[in-house]
């Protein structure tokens, strides 16, 4: 080995390029291998659900199922409306008023997934424990959701989820 | 040291080429190994059993199981009712993932009574720690496998934990699922995973050997060998002592597979799995309960979700907690006292995770947790400054046949002689 100075710079030079290649390549092989494990295109092809809400009666909830989990649909008394509306914002983990979770507050449309670790609430059929705040309660780690499905007391951080939907008509939500 | 002579010319022609019969030889035959092992020491070699055990019985269920959510339910029922020997083979498997974690619990509490994880076995430590990991993943992703009301609710609670760490949280739960739940994608890789990661854990168990055999076991005297009077061949001493832990081992075993094969397990997965439906008290296996009620202590999310973590990661800077240049218990008269409040301790979190998260529990929960982390990071570090330990003996053969018992069964020989 008798390389000059000059010689020196030329071989850092190859061997960087080298190695920028090989780093390039293997992100390059990598990203298949991991990206494969992402949702495939049939499951997000069935990604959207119509609902007929008209048959809920008031005071009743439906659970229908969407991108495989529960989403809550609650036809809410007058009652339940009004105490979702006048608690005040101060009180709340994850302050949000109801009107902007309920595009027609009479019909509750939330995502039926508690947000501390994924158990589905109990309080959608009769007979079931709702909590202290009348909504729904986590039978996992104890979470409380209040008539607006947001959260009160309990490990879980953020209110449960509104998806995204829209009404078709008076009667015929499209959700996703 | 020097090849041991073959008889066998056979033997003698291939150990010439593939040195395995002299690596044997050298490793599981003139091993030496200290004298003074109590019975704790045999608890590594249940664990390889209970190894082989589970890849055995596993490769066979994998020949009959279907990892699809419309069959893995009746699958695992077709194995149970209709497969030659099926429910033999699943309930060893079952219960096998219990019993290798009783060995490997017991197994690791015998390294902190002794002090196996000082210099210098650290990394043979650290390689244990891993395994633990490792176990613990398949554990997990074994018991999703069945389909039921358990599999389906516990999958979804842990892979949710991972949404707990800021920012890229949903895009990591999303990614583990392949959809947004808990569905078939998840379950055929867990599949995949769950056959992989046993063979991860055999090339680790080489590792934790090849790092065991540099420096050799240590003993209950928790001092080092002092020559070859301190030692005794591997074979036939510790073969034969490992054999009988093996005997006594697989008959506690077989009594649980065969008269109480679901004692240990619940009965809500034998229900299949409801995504619209939580079970109305959900609850790990018993080896996760300690680290359940950790999660479960913390009012915090991420919180939660780190101290559980912390629960063995603070194992892994065991031996950099711990100072004190003493290793067994048996000469810390103080650690030797905080050594069992810690065993008090895991026990008592192993009961509230598996009690509901309310009232007195999560009181109870939350000393416990504390007091899991106030041992390793407050009491070890201080013990090794303030205890004073008890003397130690000069070497290991030195209790036994110097002063000790020895020498005063020998001086009343002498007595009754004269």
């Amino acid at each position: 080995m008798s390389e000059t100075v000059e010689n020196q710079g030329r071989r850092d030079f190859i061997v960087v390029a080298t190695n920028t290649m090989l780093a390039v390549g293997a992100v390059a092989v990598a990203y298949p291998l991991i990206n494969q494990m992402n949702p495939a295109a049939d499951t997000l092809a069935l990604s959207t659900i119509e609902v007929d809400v008209s048959a809920i009666e008031e005071g009743q909830a439906i659970t229908v199922k969407w991108r495989g989990r529960p989403v809550f649909i609650r036809h809410r008394t007058a009652e339940e409306i009004k105490i979702a509306e006048a608690v005040s914002l101060d009180d709340l983990r994850d302050p949000q008023d109801d009107a902007s979770r309920a595009e027609n507050p009479k019909y509750l449309v939330i995502q039926g997934i508690c947000t501390h670790l994924g158990c589905v609430p109990l309080g959608q059929k009769i007979g079931e424990v709702k909590g202290d705040f009348n909504g729904w309660f986590c039978p996992c780690h104890g979470s409380h959701y209040d008539t607006s499905g947001r959260i009160r007391k309990g490990p879980a951080p953020t209110n449960l989820e509104v998806p995204p939907y829209a009404f078709l008509s008076d009667s015929v939500i499209k959700i996703g | 040291m020097a090849s041991p002579e073959f008889k066998n010319p056979v033997v003698k022609w291939i150990d010439h080429r593939l040195p395995v019969f002299s690596f044997m030889h050298h490793e599981l035959h003139e091993y030496p190994t200290p004298k003074n092992l109590s019975y704790l020491w045999n608890l590594g070699s249940l664990a390889g059993l209970a190894l082989v055990t589970m890849i055995v019985t596993g490769i066979i269920l994998a020949m009959h199981y279907t990892p699809h959510v419309d069959h893995a339910f009746a699958s695992v029922e077709r194995i149970m009712r209709d497969v030659n020997h099926g429910w033999l083979i699943r309930y060893i498997h079952m219960n096998g993932a219990s019993f290798f974690f009783i060995v490997v619990y017991i197994h690791i509490f015998r390294g902190l009574y002794y002090g196996s994880y000082k210099a210098p076995r650290e990394i043979l430590w650290m390689l244990g720690v891993v395994i633990l990991l490792l176990m613990m993943a398949t554990a997990f992703m074994g018991y999703v496998l069945p389909w039921g009301q358990m599999s389906f609710w516990g999958a979804t609670v842990i892979t949710n934990l991972f949404s707990a760490i800021p920012l890229v949280g949903d895009g990591i739960v999303t990614w583990l699922w392949g959809g947004f739940s808990v569905d078939n994608p998840t379950l055929s890789r867990f599949f995949a995973l769950h056959y992989l990661m046993p063979f991860l854990i055999v090339g680790v168990v080489i590792l934790h050997i090849i790092a065991l055999h540099r420096f050799g076991s240590n003993n209950p005297l928790g001092i080092d060998v002092s020559g070859k009077q301190d030692t005794i061949p591997f074979h036939p001493y510790y073969t034969s002592k490992d054999l009988f832990g093996a005997m006594v081992f697989l008959t506690i075993f077989a009594s649980a597979i065969f008269f109480y094969p679901n004692y240990l397990g619940h009965p809500d997965n034998y229900i299949p799995a409801n995504p619209l439906q939580t079970p109305a008290h959900i609850v790990p296996e018993w080896y996760f309960l300690p680290f359940y009620a950790i999660l479960r202590a913390i009012p915090d999310k991420l919180g939660g979700v780190l101290f559980m973590f912390g629960a063995i990661a603070v194992l892994f800077v065991l031996p950099w907690l711990d100072r004190s240049p003493v290793r067994s218990g048996r000469f810390r008269p103080l650690f030797k006292v905080f050594f069992w409040l810690l065993l008090a301790d895991c026990v008592l979190l192993g009961y509230l995770g598996g009690k509901p998260a309310e009232g007195i529990y999560v009181t109870l929960s939350r000393l416990a947790t504390a007091y899991y982390f106030i041992h390793f990071l407050v009491i070890l570090p201080l013990l090794s400054v303030v205890e004073k330990t008890r003397p130690l003996p000069q070497s290991i053969s030195m209790p036994i046949s110097g002063g000790g018992m020895g020498a005063a069964v020998a001086a009343k020989r002498g007595k009754a002689d004269a």
